[in-house]
């Protein structure tokens, strides 16, 4: 197991570095000057010069590859055009929230999806079954947007009950340590500020969560209907097995590998559907500041931030592996 | 001749000053049952939200509103303006005589004053803040970091540009007596001594934890950590991506804060600011689009509209046919219904425009050609000059909303249907805003007509008139030596009284020659929740918050 890991790690550095070469040149073949965007309206002709030529954007572009390499390697991953900011600071900075947000609404998507998914397989044609089906259908063509629109005009604006936008009521003063806002919350034993960032997510989670929802119902549904067809499920239930016990060992145990794959695949898809629900509720993570970035032609922080972006999916997807053999001692032999 | 400027203005301020008084009064009086304290002591929080972060606390390295909107409550500067208005007024300087040649500035400080970090304000730290503009390293002499030093004083001691700046020394004569020498006339110092940019900022702060040479200026200490002004408003923290926290400053020299808190927070979206304050997450919120007014009205929150200082207009590329012609220009003058347009896709409180400035800036005059709309007699020019049915590509921008065009999309699809209706096939090209609208439409030929405008950065004619014509430029794509040859010799006049003709007569020139069409100065909107009182908007957005109370 551990070789797996370490060879799968290994893996990981030449499409790390393969991947840089293509986010350099990728970010300077979008349409547009950083310098102008830096300097907006007001920009001159010869600002924009002076401006190029203190970042060394005018430097043939091989120059600047070999100088982004250079500071690559001695762990400098640049600094924000716009702020100044150290990328890799302003990663670490806004990247939990991101993973709050996702992971609340992976939680949701799991927690929901899963019994929601193995019920209605188990009761095939029933009413709740053909709701659940329709329902997902409904989640999974059901635009992100639109949805938190309404989510907000609903609890909101409507009702009341739920704040819209930002990670936690500003007038509460919370200490913040790791960025882990709810964390933070039970590590300083401010339970205001806890119950305030609980809230705060609410919204966004749930307009994120929808899409995966949807999807590991129906996934969850089609394995395990699958499943509960097979042989030895008949003989485990034919042996006189508790029908609990058939349901947890052999329907369910047999039926989580493709749900397990969903997850990881939903996982990665969440951070970049992060990026529109937090544009949207205006939740300050790695979503809405790759967003303005890319508005800003950010060079800097647009490579460093993808680059972070692909490591984190690349690790997530290893996990999966990971968890498959746990799962299924069939594919940790092979 | 010598100008005092002293009485009136300061006269006048305290007037306005007191007038904001009697509306807070009024609100404390209620609140004072439940025990709220008086101005000065409360204990209150004012949450305010932005439309995005500022990029850095150190105001003379900015050029963006959000950094000038949190400078503004830390940081004053020799002159102010008047609460509600462009015109400049007293602030850290109690009164001023310019010179009859325009180039010496005698000015006398307040008294008593101090920096947050308990440093005195007076002559010597002025004459510390205009020698460390001058002599900013040419690391930061770039237009992302000392742009509006740069513009305004067109050089620096060393660098590229040594030896063309306008400013020449700075004396001190005892604590409360400065005088500022330029070497060449410019009207509008006094004006321009309102921008947060040139801010008065501790000496002794600046020493210990700036760097201008830093490779970084950003992110310097000072920058982020230590502004350090005489604003009613010292900082706290500052947690990126969250918050930006000031507390009041006890020892202010003015009104002293009424609120002990104030926080500014970035809400990207315009939608999610206006919900933010209907909701009560925030207690104001800058930038509110057009359509969000009424429901946000409609649910009982308070709208301010800024005076117009703006100007949105339709801009023409004469490098492209068959716009060099100036029949087809008038043409579309005429088809041009401005009312509608404002009705249409800009707030309430805008003004239509006759001019490329606003009528409160210097030199804006009533006597200019007009083109009143009249659709037959834009189809009798387009068929004069050969260009009926001709193509006319139509560039706007997308994803955006300025403060002088908050609903581009919609503009544009009323101004479209004006001109399809006079007989022009218009050809739309929209695009993103930053950067590939701004870099087609300012950066290339490759546009045809375009919607484009301005916000005033100070009650300057210069700022607007001079920025748009003053040279050869892509985005109007004409030659008009005599205009520039105009601006240029306008700008060079020392006082603004003795500019006036000479803008008014540009103002004529430029709607002679036409090179686009003003369309009108859009109020952009503020909102506030139910009971928040004493916020004076400002038409240059010098809004300062000391006056501002929120009751329960």
């Amino acid at each position: 197991m551990l070789r797996f890991v370490l060879r799968r790690l290994a893996l990981l550095v030449p499409v790390l570095v393969g991947l840089s070469v293509l986010l350099f040149a990728w970010v300077r073949a979008l349409p547009g000057d950083p310098a102008r965007a830096l300097l907006g309206q007001r920009a001159t002709p010869e600002g924009i010069a002076r401006v190029n030529e203190v970042y060394g954007f005018n430097e043939p572009i091989l120059v600047q590859y070999f100088a982004y390499v250079k500071a690559l390697l001695s762990g400098d991953f640049g600094r924000s055009i716009r702020t100044g900011q150290p990328v890799l600071e302003s990663f670490v900075e806004k990247f939990p929230a991101t993973l709050e947000l996702g992971l609340t609404a992976l939680l949701l998507a799991v927690v929901v999806g899963v019994p929601l998914g193995y019920y209605a397989a188990r009761h095939q044609g029933r009413f709740l079954d053909t709701a659940i089906v329709s329902g997902s259908l409904l989640g999974v063509v059901t635009p992100v947007f639109f949805l938190a629109i309404l989510l907000k005009l609903v609890f909101a604006n409507w009702l009341g009950w739920l704040p819209t936008s930002l990670r936690q009521d500003v007038r509460i003063d919370a200490t913040h340590i790791t960025n882990f806002y709810v964390l933070d919350g039970i590590l300083t034993r401010e339970w205001d500020a806890v119950w305030d960032a609980l809230v705060h997510l609410v919204l966004p989670s749930v307009a994120l969560a929808t899409i995966p929802l949807a999807i590991i119902v129906r996934i969850t549904r089609a394995a395990v209907a699958e499943v509960v067809n097979e042989d030895y499920v008949r003989t485990a239930e034919s042996k006189g097995l508790s029908s609990r016990v058939v349901s947890r060992r052999h329907i369910l145990r047999n039926a989580l590998l493709p749900v397990v794959t969903t997850i990881g695949l939903q996982a990665g898809l969440l951070l970049s559907g992060a990026v529109l629900t937090e544009t949207v509720f205006s939740f300050n993570g790695i979503g809405q500041y790759l967003f303005q970035a890319i508005g800003q032609r950010d060079y800097p922080v647009l490579q460093g931030f993808i680059l972070f972006i692909a490591l984190v999916y690349a690790l997530i997807n290893l996990l999966v592996d990971v968890l498959y053999g746990v799962i299924d001692p069939r594919v940790r032999v092979s | 001749m010598r100008i005092n400027f002293s009485r009136g203005r300061a006269l006048s301020t305290v007037a306005l000053a007191s007038a904001a008084l009697v509306l807070s009064g009024c609100a404390e009086s209620e609140r004072e049952g439940s025990g709220g304290g008086e101005g000065g002591e409360g204990d209150g929080t004012f949450v305010f939200a932005g439309s995005a972060e500022p990029e850095l606390l150190d105001p003379a390295f900015a050029a963006d509103g959000e950094t000038f909107r949190v400078a503004r409550q830390i940081f004053e500067g020799l002159v102010g303006t008047e609460p509600g208005t462009a015109d400049p007024a007293p602030l850290l300087a109690e009164s001023w005589e310019v010179s009859d040649d325009g180039l010496t500035y005698d000015f006398t400080l307040q008294t008593g004053v101090k920096f947050h970090d308990d440093t005195d304000f007076n002559a010597e730290a002025v004459c510390f803040n205009f020698d460390r503009w001058y002599n900013f390293p040419e690391s930061v002499q770039s237009d992302d970091f000392a742009y509006y030093y740069g513009k305004l004083f067109r050089g620096f001691a060393e660098g590229e540009k040594a030896g063309e700046g306008i400013y020449e020394s700075c004396t001190a004569d005892g604590d409360d007596k400065v005088t500022i020498e330029l070497n060449k006339p410019f009207a509008g110092f006094i004006a321009a001594l309102s921008l947060p940019a040139l801010s008065m900022q501790s000496p002794s702060a600046l020493e210990e934890h700036q760097d201008d040479a830093a490779s970084n200026v950003n992110t310097t200490a000072y920058s982020t950590e230590h502004p350090t002004g005489t604003g009613p408003f010292q900082f706290d923290s500052w947690e990126r991506g969250n918050q930006v926290t000031l507390t009041r400053f006890d020892d202010y020299w003015g009104e002293a804060a009424k609120v002990e808190t104030v926080r500014v927070v970035a809400i990207t979206d315009a939608k999610a600011r206006a919900t933010a304050v209907q909701n009560g997450e925030v207690d104001g919120a800058d930038l509110i689009g057009p359509a969000d007014l009424q429901p946000l009205e409609e649910a009982g929150m308070q709208i301010e509209a800024r005076a117009p200082f703006t100007v949105l207009y339709l801009g023409m590329n004469q490098k492209t046919k068959p716009l060099d012609d100036i029949n087809v220009r008038k043409a579309i003058a005429h088809a041009i219904d401005k009312d509608a347009v404002a009705t249409a896709s800009l707030p309430e409180g805008s003004e239509i425009a006759v001019n490329f400035m606003p009528d409160s800036v210097n030199g804006w005059t009533d006597d200019v050609t007009k083109y009143e709309y009249d659709p037959d007699k834009a189809r009798q020019l387009l068929q004069e000059a050969g260009a009926d049915g001709a193509t006319i590509e139509f560039n706007y921008p997308t994803d955006v909303s300025r403060p002088y065009m908050p609903s581009p999309a919609d503009t544009f699809n009323v101004l479209r249907s004006q001109l399809e209706e006079v007989g022009l096939k218009i050809k739309p090209v929209a695009d993103v805003w930053s950067p590939d609208y701004l870099d087609k439409v300012t950066g290339s030929a490759d546009h045809g007509i375009h919607l484009l405008g301005w916000t005033g950065d100070y009650n300057d004619s210069d700022n607007f008139v001079g920025v748009f014509f003053g040279g050869e430029t892509d985005e109007w794509g004409f030659k008009n030596q005599e205009l520039f040859d105009k601006l240029s010799e306008a700008r060079g006049i020392p006082t603004v009284e003795e500019q006036t003709p000479l803008y008014e007569e540009i103002n004529q020139d430029i709607m002679d020659f036409l090179p686009g069409v003003p369309i009108a100065h859009p109020a952009p909107s503020l909102a506030f929740g139910p009971d928040v009182e004493g916020y004076v908007a400002s038409p240059v957005n010098d809004e300062v918050w000391n006056g501002v109370t929120v009751g329960d």
